[in-house]
């Protein structure tokens, strides 16, 4: 398979997967579903540079999505803490209902 | 192609899996759908021919985060979760041997068609994607951004751990 014809169609893919991860930061209101979309979009992210990479037969990329790896996780288990911290004190993840800094 | 197919599929789950995460009501059946969609990501990856990220996508995200939400949505307790019921031991049967059999037969059909995957030739990009290659280049020329990532880590497992402590805030 030649890689360069097809890595439009991993990018328009990818693109898709971004869409689909911004709708769910939007449309959702519990906090931890907010979480995996933006991990979706990461991951969406991932899947462009991965395939530019390999498209151009240059590591890099790659490298880059090791780190985008690696932050992810420390993003995911900071994130979930302060969700548990939040839960802790208001007994609830709804994103309506966690307004402190609004007013 | 047989990567073309395999990409089509791949995608087409993968996009699903995606919209059902949006559209999903529990949070454990959004994690689930996520973690479809993850490992979906990953075989696109061994379509690119890049084996090593398809590896760790399935071991960090699939494994380490995923478990790490669901643990959380399980110790948060949000909503009452369905009840598991009984499982059927015939359908599950049926169904595995249905599965089974179906394999069989695409198999034998596409062996009668010739669409069986070929030995892929050693491309360009098939020798970027591996272990080794991407192990020279990190540990030459990013050996202070992999180290710094290190210390990251570090950091977000102390913090996470004092922002979950108890009376933190």
């Amino acid at each position: 398979m030649d890689l360069n014809t097809t890595l439009d169609w991993y990018l328009a893919l990818s693109a898709v997967l971004f869409v689909i991860g911004v709708l769910g930061v939007l449309l959702r209101r519990n906090v931890i579903v907010i979480l995996m979309s933006v991990e979706l979009m990461l991951n969406a992210v991932n899947l462009t540079l991965v395939a530019v990479s390999q498209g151009r037969a240059d590591v890099s990329g790659q490298i880059l999505v090791f780190f985008v790896m690696s932050v992810a996780a420390a993003e995911a288990a900071v994130g979930l803490a302060i969700i548990i911290a939040i839960f802790r004190n208001k007994l609830t993840v709804d994103i309506n209902d966690i307004n402190l800094f609004k007013y | 192609m047989f990567a073309s197919i395999l990409f089509v599929v791949l995608a087409i789950v993968a996009v699903a899996a995606g919209l059902g995460m949006l559209i999903a009501r529990n949070p454990v059946n959004s994690a689930l759908w996520l973690v479809l969609n993850l490992f979906c990501i990953a075989g696109l990856y061994l379509t690119l021919n890049a084996q090593f990220i398809a590896v760790v996508q399935v071991l960090v995200y699939a494994g380490a985060i995923m478990v790490l939400f669901l643990f959380v949505i399980m110790l948060l307790n949000l909503a009452e979760l369905p009840r598991l019921e009984a499982f059927n031991w015939q359908l599950g049967l049926a169904f595995i041997l249905g599965m089974a059999f179906l394999g069989l037969l695409v198999y034998t059909v596409a062996v009668g068609l010739h669409v069986l995957p070929q030995a892929a030739p050693v491309a360009q990009s098939a020798l970027t994607g591996t272990a080794p290659s991407i192990a020279r280049q990190l540990f030459t020329v990013y050996m202070l951004p992999f180290e710094v990532i290190g210390i990251l880590l570090l950091v977000a497992t102390i913090g996470a751990v004092m922002l979950a402590k108890r009376r933190f805030i």
